[in-house]
């Protein structure tokens, strides 16, 4: 019964919570045993509430028992990633910095996840302030992907993408600065979605980069992702950027999808040398599927798009370099007191923050941090963040163009498979290549998806495809990732994560 | 700062390292500055790439969306209390966050 529920998609869970069959402190409870069975394998979560998941799941229980008028999803439990503000619950964002901190209020997603009555069951792991691809960069240590514990998740929130792939939650909450969603997504076999930014408040994220942040659905199936993002998005008063326009029907576009007459642009950055070809080899089967339905495939090129990665390498860390100044040993978080400053006398509060922030963050952060330094330093600010900025204008005019020739854009979401733990950790540059095809988007701040397309020849392991819509038509990635899931699902006869091994862990509980 | 990179090209050395961590406020060790030093060299030769396109007629992006200022209302509305502010500090004293000197023990 429980492995059962815990199979089930979330619109699915929905079905039953709605009807009686199930209750939502039964569906909590077969999600909390299931972390208890597999986590110490996969460590998706840094916390696990059982308490305030059960009891929020007996609310809602109570509420529905009464006969209110609850959220479709209300009753179906969730993982939302570390770098989100969750009231009383300890949110670290991956680093010893914020170790043990306990955020005085809720983000606004939070709010509205809370107010629909979905349990959440903790937070999940992620490179540290979400620098990294793979979650090896986070302080409390990594993560491991369901369909090769050798291998990494992804990152950043390669956390809750093994937590959906693990059948640890039906659902999550990622961010996605650089791709944060959608390359977990890929290598994990799972659906991630980075909403048009401003589409989702992003008050009570930890800032990573601020003009490239988003947050955004994880989850097993297309709709389920509709679902989410329909409940977490729109306008919100505390963001500035938010959007003030009211966000297209994304369910509906799940339901009616339909490819036919419309343009799908295949990118020619995004997909030659430097990406596996058994990736390849399932992208051109999806594309080819969209072209059976009925869409007119077309090839369209974004020349510029070959600079994206060297523009979110300045633009990214100069952001960063600024929003982590705010860690500063002050009002909250680490406070390191050496026994006496650089002359030997009582410690200045410089010498405090020097100290601290040495001690509290990691190797990518400080990485990061110094390249953002040094590009926003007088002498270096033209060359390199004000190109950097230039080329994002660069960038955003390849979308316009590739946009006034196809409906949506596509693309394998990441180069390769899952690569293993270790192999690119101390090779910066190897592993920021991970987010080539995912980076565009979030320097446009236009909408992308990533879905599984199959399992690579070579190594058996999931590949993502990536489509990617005009800012704010955030509905057509649901309505061709609805169209193409259906498909592929209907050819494994199943969601590709049922042909993912089962855990050790999970066969001795059952056993 | 040493000279401009247009005349140089992009490297970053281990004098620059300890500068910039510096000025980021970070104590780096030895090891840590013959560890990033190079890795950082390697990245910024890579990033430098953007300067080939980037051509003086072509506007800056600083955000991806055309974006306008907000206001609101200028009306008291909930927010933290004094106590949950507070929670998190590492010292408080007198219902203040309590810091280390920030000027030096002459002044």
């Amino acid at each position: 019964m429980s492995g059962d529920l815990l199979k089930l998609t979330a619109a699915d869970l929905a079905e039953r919570l709605a009807a009686g069959e199930v209750s939502s402190v039964e569906a909590t409870q077969a999600h909390l045993d299931r972390i208890a069975a597999v986590d110490g394998d996969v460590h998706a979560f840094l916390l696990v509430d059982t308490e305030g998941a059960l009891a929020q799941a007996a609310e809602i229980d109570r509420r529905r028992a009464s006969g209110a008028a609850l959220h479709r999803l209300a009753g179906v439990p969730i993982a939302v990633k570390d770098v989100v503000a969750t009231k009383g619950l300890p949110t670290t964002a991956g680093s010893r910095l914020l170790e043990g901190w306990v955020p005085p209020y809720d983000a606004t997603l939070v709010t509205r996840l809370r107010g629909a009555g979905l349990p959440i069951l903790g937070k999940t792991n992620m490179d540290e302030f979400a620098m990294g691809s793979s979650t090896e960069h986070s302080a409390f240590g990594p993560s491991h992907n369901p369909w090769d514990l050798e291998r990494t998740p992804g990152g950043s929130g390669g956390g809750s993408a093994a937590a959906v792939a693990a059948f640890e939650a039906p659902l999550a909450i990622g961010t996605d600065t650089g791709g944060s969603i959608r390359q977990p997504g890929a290598v994990t076999g799972t659906v991630g979605v980075k909403p048009t930014y401003g589409g989702v408040s992003r008050y009570g994220l930890v800032a990573l980069a601020s003009s490239l942040d988003q947050a955004g659905p994880v989850t097993r199936t297309v709709l389920d992702a509709a679902l989410l993002h329909e409940l977490i998005g729109g306008c919100d008063p505390l963001d500035s950027t938010s959007i003030d326009a009211p966000m297209p029907d994304l369910i509906g576009s799940v339901c009616n999808a339909d490819v036919r007459g419309l343009r799908v642009g295949v990118v020619r950055e995004l997909g030659g040398e430097g990406y596996q070809a058994g990736v390849r080899a399932r992208f051109d089967e999806s594309v080819g599927l969209l072209s059976d339905a009925g869409a007119e495939v077309v090839e369209v090129s974004c020349p510029h798009f070959d600079y994206a990665l060297a523009a979110y390498y300045l633009i990214l860390p100069s952001e960063a370099s600024s929003n982590l100044a705010r860690f500063d040993a002050m009002r909250y978080g680490l406070r390191i007191l050496p026994e006496t400053g650089p002359d030997g006398g009582v410690p200045s509060a410089e010498d405090v923050m020097r100290a601290t922030r040495a001690t509290g963050f990691g190797d990518e952060a400080k990485r990061r941090i110094i390249l953002g330094t040094y590009a926003l330093s007088s002498g270096y600010y033209d060359a390199y963040y004000g190109s950097a900025q230039k080329v994002r204008t660069l960038i955003a005019g390849d979308f316009e163009q590739a946009f006034a020739q196809a409906d949506v854009l596509v693309s394998p979401t990441a180069p390769t498979t899952a690569f293993r733990l270790g192999e690119k950790l101390d090779d910066p540059l190897a592993m920021y290549l991970n987010d080539v095809a995912t980076i565009p988007a979030n320097l446009a701040g236009v909408p992308g998806l990533s879905l599984p397309s199959g399992l690579a020849d070579e190594d058996g392991l999931p590949a993502g495809f990536q489509i990617l819509a005009p800012a704010t038509a955030d509905d057509r990635l649901y309505r061709v990732g609805g169209a193409l899931e259906t498909m592929l699902v209907d050819r494994w006869g199943g969601l590709l994560l049922d042909h993912a091994p089962v855990l050790a862990a999970a066969r001795e509980v059952s056993a | 700062m040493p000279e401009t990179p247009e005349t140089t090209g992009p490297s970053i050395s281990r004098a620059d390292v300890a500068h910039l961590a510096g000025l980021a406020r970070i104590d780096l060790t030895e090891a840590e500055l013959d560890h990033l030093a190079p890795q950082l060299s390697v990245i910024v030769e890579s990033v430098a790439r953007v300067r080939e396109v980037a051509d003086e007629d072509v506007p800056p992006t600083s955000h991806p969306l055309p974006v306008t200022n907000v206001f609101r209302d200028d009306v008291v509305r909930p927010g933290l209390s004094a106590d949950e502010a507070l929670a998190a500090a590492p010292s408080v004293e007198q219902q203040r966050f309590s810091v280390p000197q920030i000027l030096g023990e002459e002044a």
